[in-house]
């Protein structure tokens, strides 16, 4: 059931690949496919066993010789989300990408990229995250440039090469990491460093790995592909990306640290919160002084990385908790507010903030269906953007780690700040009379989808009583990894 | 009929508001006021309980793991606030329904001006501190639409920014506050912190959480030096400034104050900073109050004033003090929302809200007048509205101040004859004075619009003259707040003492600067201009321009857009990172491999790699360059052939070959090379290269595999053969033990395809629709 994840969208690939001249036909199978894909995640979730994992063999080759995929309350929640969001992403792709880009392969692509992303979030070998990040690089790079604009062309060479050095640094960090334990499988290196003396190199592999996952997650100071890169193509793939791409970037680091890094804790941490202040205050800056929806937002993916960085440093039960929490609010909050200025685009032809204006008055539902997200990205209770934020402030204060919670509470003032200026200049100005601007027309896909993703956003935040305690039963395992070695590894603990 | 349901009820009707004023527009304000009407009605019905010391609680779990519940109580504090909200929400509502008629959208305006009522009443009944935060917000946010409504106007967004951003501020740092104040609980509720303070109080966050809060609370209710967003606000409509600008919203801050105090009353910190910033903001508001000529904006400072006195009597923390603030805090929400809903019928009336251009509105709306009157002597404090009781409380309170005494009362009394001062200026100025040319003559403002303020100032006049109806109300709110003493009894009357020749003295010195108005009202703007000329808003905003300009200015730095730095940025700061990572590592690199055999076919493999990296960096073609790729990976091979990959090498030698061939053929349609970087650019680039490189290899030499390790590898040889049936090792790899690669890989390369197809395709696309 643990390979589902990747063999649909691959199976689909080929459908959708056979069926290239049905345009129609191919709509309708993305959707069939994602859901069959979110009705996969929710079961792997329910099924996940006592200790709240799940492992697979690939080719039934014993871990740590085969290919290992593991599912825990982490990655479990993870794939939920992205499946919820893809669903919300395709629909409204489907209303809102031109013709000719969704017959040159934007969905076969949507489903490569998904492809790339579960398997990330479920394998357990060093190695194999690689081949699934080289799936995400060459779909995201391909969606980049779909419609071969000559700016999107120039953003995607800047945005292969920005990730081809971070799969080099993938690379050596691989080969360092084997050359000191002889092994990929990740709970077999976990194992492996709590029960021999820790060889000396193993702190420059996992800093190679943070790199290159910094890179993919767009951290300071790596994050310059990102705003270069994403406001280029149709936004909807930029929602899609702001969704995946540096999401799975934080997940493996998430990952890495609770396996590997935490064991040198007193080196890891400065490091974590130097980055993620850092990562926070330039995204933050950088949106606060743009006047385009799109950088606006793009910006605020950098800055709220940060905040996700800051959990994994904070690494008590409530930071993790909080730091998961943050990553599935933003996809679906940061998703929903792309998609609402999108349609914005969609109405008045611009994304620039000094020719926009008056979305409040002609259009109050749209209005009102960024204000959601935008509400929550800036923490305002009950949406998921405060919980998230409170369950970071609550841990930082509980840790008594000032500098960085201080931070964090400066910089989402900071984040009201540019949400309130995208309000005031989209939504309250009045309409500027000499803005010339070509309207194009919307096809209710587009609606649908958005209202898809702002109705998620608000279920995050009202349900979040129910679902605290699986975030925290993620928090509690990323703390203490034993039971996943045990998991993967059964028979080598047994001896 | 609960709690909740109350908050719910209101919720609702916020979002049936919109319709309901579309579907009856002349009655929609009378219709929406039933609903807080008979909320007020059942509120009131819960007093006799109250007043026997049955809290009503009620309790849902919400995030319980955190210790945050939907809890609410209805306590006297909670009941007073309650009162005030739904009762003056109702009033106002019916005002606004006639108000509004003249505006476009007024369906979202009623719609927004419900959400708040609803999220007023959750802040006062709240019982849990992240619910109470939550509603916190929520009324920042309704604030920020409602002061928003006159959109076009860039005046009106600039306010509504500049309030939400002050609030948020607060909300943030009241958030942080209200974390540090519960951590030592592990529970938001009201009652951990309030039943055993002592955990709180000495926690080493018990002075970091207090400032936070206190910053919060003085934010939303206006307190300097955060005052100055309450003027601006007055772009909001005229029952906006009423109801949330002057009797409810910006009494959050002090209701938040008043339930903290019984846990905070025995600190210096907390006494001292309320009685400073009370003062200061009561003289202050007061005082500018003096010259303004916007009658809004008169009432604003006002309001602050009041606002400042309310902190200020609160931080004395007597009982006299306490039953002063309590009187107070009705006596002013009656007369000032009163007289913003008369500011409103003025400016509707006769068209401006400039005292210069207004005078002899007596003449034509006497009824408007009278009311007006009323409200104005209650806020000058004379007999016998309940005005003059409040006063003479507050002068009770500060003649009893137990610090500083005389210096309070001084301030208060120069606060108290500023306002009797206003008040005077508004009532004559306005309603007698000079007569003024009116385009069309004003009349009566219609009956919708003086039934709130009518309702309100006979309340004000019948309480003054029986005051102790209220005491039943207050006295549970007085228990709430100093449950170690008890409630002055109230009275109109107290014979003739200090505090009666105080409140005469006040009056006189009122009246006796009304007569000189004209010197005054110059001489306290020429001041202002030229001593106080603090113009905190606009500071507010040019401090946002500048941090705008400092930002773009950095972002251009940091974003400049040269992809070749961000490289540099990238290798530079990646090396540095992993140097950091070797510290604890000993620099001498082991050179004991050179002992292994054949070691002078590895220096022919390293020659034929430097030498081909060398021709790559100088190549002048790109055919030469990557035939020198060609050979660096040939010298690669070599080494794997060396140390018995020989599956390997064999697989290297088919892609290092096919590499070179493919590349061939590309290089073939490429434009032609041209060189673009000069000596200084390539000698940079080179220092980067050799840095990060260095850093690599030296990584590289680092890596001794521990003698005797298990290695996966092993399993591999022992198996590829036995079990997955293959001899060459490499390929039983790929095809089996690790084929989920393999796949990954596949789809890597069908998904390039498939680029390829769709851009050749696009392209054609576009060629032959030109």
């Amino acid at each position: 059931m643990l390979f589902l994840p990747i063999l649909i969208p691959l199976i689909s690939i080929i459908l959708l690949i056979a069926s290239r001249h049905r345009l129609k036909l191919q709509q309708w199978l993305s959707i069939v496919s994602v859901l069959a894909q979110l009705i996969i995640a929710l079961t792997i979730f329910f099924n996940l066993s006592e200790t709240g994992h799940l492992v697979a063999q690939a080719g039934s080759w014993p871990a740590p010789y085969g290919i290992t995929f593991v599912a825990d309350y982490t990655s479990a929640i993870l794939l939920i989300a992205v499946s919820l969001i893809a669903v919300a992403a395709i629909i409204y792709s489907i209303g809102f990408v031109d013709q000719v880009r969704q017959r040159g392969g934007l969905f076969v692509l949507f489903q490569g990229l998904l492809t790339g992303v579960y398997g990330s979030l479920l394998t357990g070998d060093i190695f194999n995250l690689y081949v699934w990040f080289e799936v995400m690089v060459i779909s995201s790079f391909v969606l980049i440039t779909l419609g071969a604009e000559k700016q999107q062309l120039r953003a995607s060479v800047k945005y292969l090469v920005m990730n081809l050095i971070g799969s080099m640094l993938f690379v050596a960090a691989i080969g360092l990491l084997y050359s000191q334990l002889g092994t990929l499988n990740m709970a077999d290196i976990a194992y492996k460093l709590r029960s021999e003396a820790i060889p000396p190199l193993v702190n420059s592999a996992i800093m190679l790995f943070f790199i290159a996952f910094g890179i993919k997650a767009a951290v300071f100071p790596f994050f310059f592909w990102l705003p270069a890169s994403y406001p280029t193509p149709p936004i909807a793939i930029t929602a899609f990306f702001g969704a995946t791409l540096t999401k799975v970037g934080v997940y493996v680091m998430l990952r890495f640290y609770s396996l590997f890094a935490q064991l040198d804790a007193p080196f890891w941490q400065p490091v974590i919160f130097v980055v993620a202040g850092l990562t926070m205050v330039f995204g933050v800056l950088m949106a606060a002084s743009s006047y385009d929806i799109r950088k606006i937002l793009s910006f605020h993916i950098i800055s709220q990385i940060g905040y996700m960085l800051m959990g994994i440093g904070l690494f008590s039960v409530i930071g993790l908790a909080g730091a998961i929490f943050f990553i599935v609010h933003n996809m679906f909050s940061k998703t929903a507010t792309f998609m609402a200025g999108g349609l914005i685009y969609l109405y008045k032809g611009t994304y620039d903030l000094k020719k926009l204006g008056w979305v409040y008055k002609t259009k109050p539902f749209l209005a009102f269906l960024f204000l959601i997200p935008a509400l929550s990205l800036a923490g305002i209770p009950p949406t998921p953007g405060f919980f998230g934020k409170f369950f970071l402030l609550y841990a930082g204060f509980e840790g008594a780690h000032w500098t960085i919670t201080i931070v964090a509470l400066v910089v989402s003032i900071l984040t009201l700040f540019s949400m309130v200026k995208i309000w005031n200049e989209a939504m309250w100005k009045p309409e500027v009379e000499s803005a010339n601007l070509s309207v194009k027309s919307v096809r209710p896909a587009a609606w649908v989808g958005t209202v898809i993703a702002v109705v998620f956003t608000l279920l995050l935040g009202l349900t979040v009583g129910f679902t605290y305690d699986y975030f925290a039963q993620a928090g509690q395992q990323l703390i203490d990894p034993m039971n996943y070695i045990k998991a993967v590894l059964p028979e080598l603990i047994a001896k | 009929m609960n709690i909740v349901l109350s908050i719910f009820m209101l919720f609702g009707l916020a979002a049936i508001a919109p319709f309901v004023n579309q579907r009856f527009p002349k009655l929609s304000g009378w219709l929406l006021s039933l609903v807080p009407a008979g909320l007020f009605v059942w509120f009131l019905s819960k007093i006799p309980a109250v007043v026997q010391g049955v809290s009503i609680s009620e309790s849902y779990p919400w995030l319980a793991a955190m210790g945050i519940n939907f809890s609410f109580e209805l306590d006297g504090l909670s009941l007073l606030f309650a009162l005030l909200v739904t009762g003056i929400g109702a009033l106002i509502l019916i005002y606004a329904g006639y108000y509004m008629r003249s505006y476009q959208k007024t369906n979202r305006f009623f719609g927004y001006l419900v959400f708040f009522m609803a999220s007023m009443l959750g802040l006062v009944t709240a019982s849990d501190w992240i619910l109470l935060f939550m509603f916190w917000e929520f009324t920042s946010v309704s604030s920020f639409v409602l002061i928003g409504f006159k959109h076009e106007k860039s005046a009106a967004r600039e306010a509504a920014l500049q309030a939400l951003l002050i609030t948020g501020l607060g909300g943030l740092a009241l958030l942080a506050g209200l974390i540090m104040m519960s951590l030592p609980y592990g529970d938001f509720g009201f009652d951990a912190v309030i039943n055993t303070p002592e955990l709180f109080l000495e926690s080493k966050l018990f002075i970091p959480a207090t400032i936070l809060i206190l910053i919060g609370a003085f934010t939303k209710s206006a307190i300097f030096p955060f005052h100055f967003w309450l003027p601006g606000a007055m772009q909001a409509p005229s029952p906006v400034s009423a109801f949330l600008h002057s009797a409810t919203m910006v009494k959050a801050g002090i209701y938040l104050l008043a339930r903290l105090h019984p846990v905070m009353e025995s600190q210096e910190l907390w006494i001292y900073t309320l009685s400073v910033f009370g003062v200061v903001t009561m003289i202050v508001g007061a005082w500018f109050a003096l010259a303004q000529q916007d009658l809004k904006k008169i009432l604003a400072y006002t309001t602050v004033s009041a606002l400042g006195t309310l902190v200020l009597l609160i931080g004395t923390s007597t009982a006299y003090s306490i039953t002063a603030a309590l009187v107070f805090l009705l006596v002013h929400a009656f007369y000032k929302a009163t007289l913003f809903m008369m500011a409103g019928n003025i400016e509707k009336k006769t068209g401006t809200r400039d005292i210069r251009k207004l005078g002899q509105l007596s003449r034509y709306m006497p009824v408007a007048t009278v009311i007006s009157l009323l409200a104005l002597l209650s806020m000058s404090g004379i007999p016998p509205m309940i005005g003059f009781i409040g006063k003479e409380l507050m002068y009770e309170a500060k003649l009893n101040a137990p610090e500083a005494g005389n210096f309070i009362l001084i301030m208060g009394f120069l606060a108290n004859a500023f306002t009797v001062f206003v008040s005077f200026r508004f009532a004559y100025e306005v309603f007698w004075g000079k007569s003024v040319a009116f385009q069309k003559p004003p009349h009566e403002p219609d009956v919708s619009l003086l039934t709130g303020p009518a309702v309100l100032v006979l309340i004000s006049l019948v309480l003054g003259i029986f005051p102790n109806q209220v005491a039943d109300l207050l006295g549970p709110a007085f228990q709430a707040i100093l449950p170690a003493e008890q409630l002055i009894k109230l009275k109109l009357w107290h014979g003739f003492n200090e505090i009666l020749l105080l409140s005469f003295l006040t009056v006189l010195l009122g009246v006796v600067m009304f007569a000189f108005r004209a010197k005054i009202i110059q001489v306290v703007s020429y001041m202002n201009l030229n001593f106080f000329n603090a113009k905190l808003s606009q500071k507010f905003f040019s401090g946002i321009d500048v941090f705008l300009s400092l930002t773009k200015k950095k972002t251009a730095v940091v974003q400049h857009g040269y992809h070749r730095f961000y490289l540099m940025t990238i290798f530079i700061s990646a090396g540095l990172l992993l140097l950091l990572t070797t510290n604890a590592i000993d620099f001498s690199v082991d050179f004991s491999w050179h002992q292994s055999p054949l070691n002078y076919l590895i220096f022919l493999a390293a020659i034929m790699i430097i030498a081909g990296s060398v021709v790559v960096i100088t190549a002048k073609s790109r055919l030469l360059a990557l035939i020198a790729t060609g050979f660096v990976g040939i010298g690669i091979t070599i080494i794997f052939i060396i140390y018995s990959g020989v599956d390997l090498a064999i697989t290297m030698v088919m892609v290092e070959t096919l590499t070179v061939v493919i590349g061939a053929m590309v290089v073939y349609y490429l434009p032609k090379y041209l060189d673009y970087s000069g000596v200084g650019a390539r000698i940079r680039d080179g220092i980067v290269a050799v840095f990060f490189g260095g850093v690599m290899s030296y990584l590289a030499l680092q890596t001794t595999s521990p003698e005797g390790m298990d290695k996966i590898s092993a399993f591999f040889a022992a198996n590829s053969y036995t079990k997955a049936f293959g001899e060459n090792i490499v390929n039983v790899i790929l095809v089996d033990f690790r084929a989920l690669d393999t796949l990954g890989e596949i789809v890597v390369l069908a998904l390039a395809a498939i680029g390829i197809v769709s851009l050749l395709k696009l392209n054609a696309h576009k060629k032959s629709s030109r």
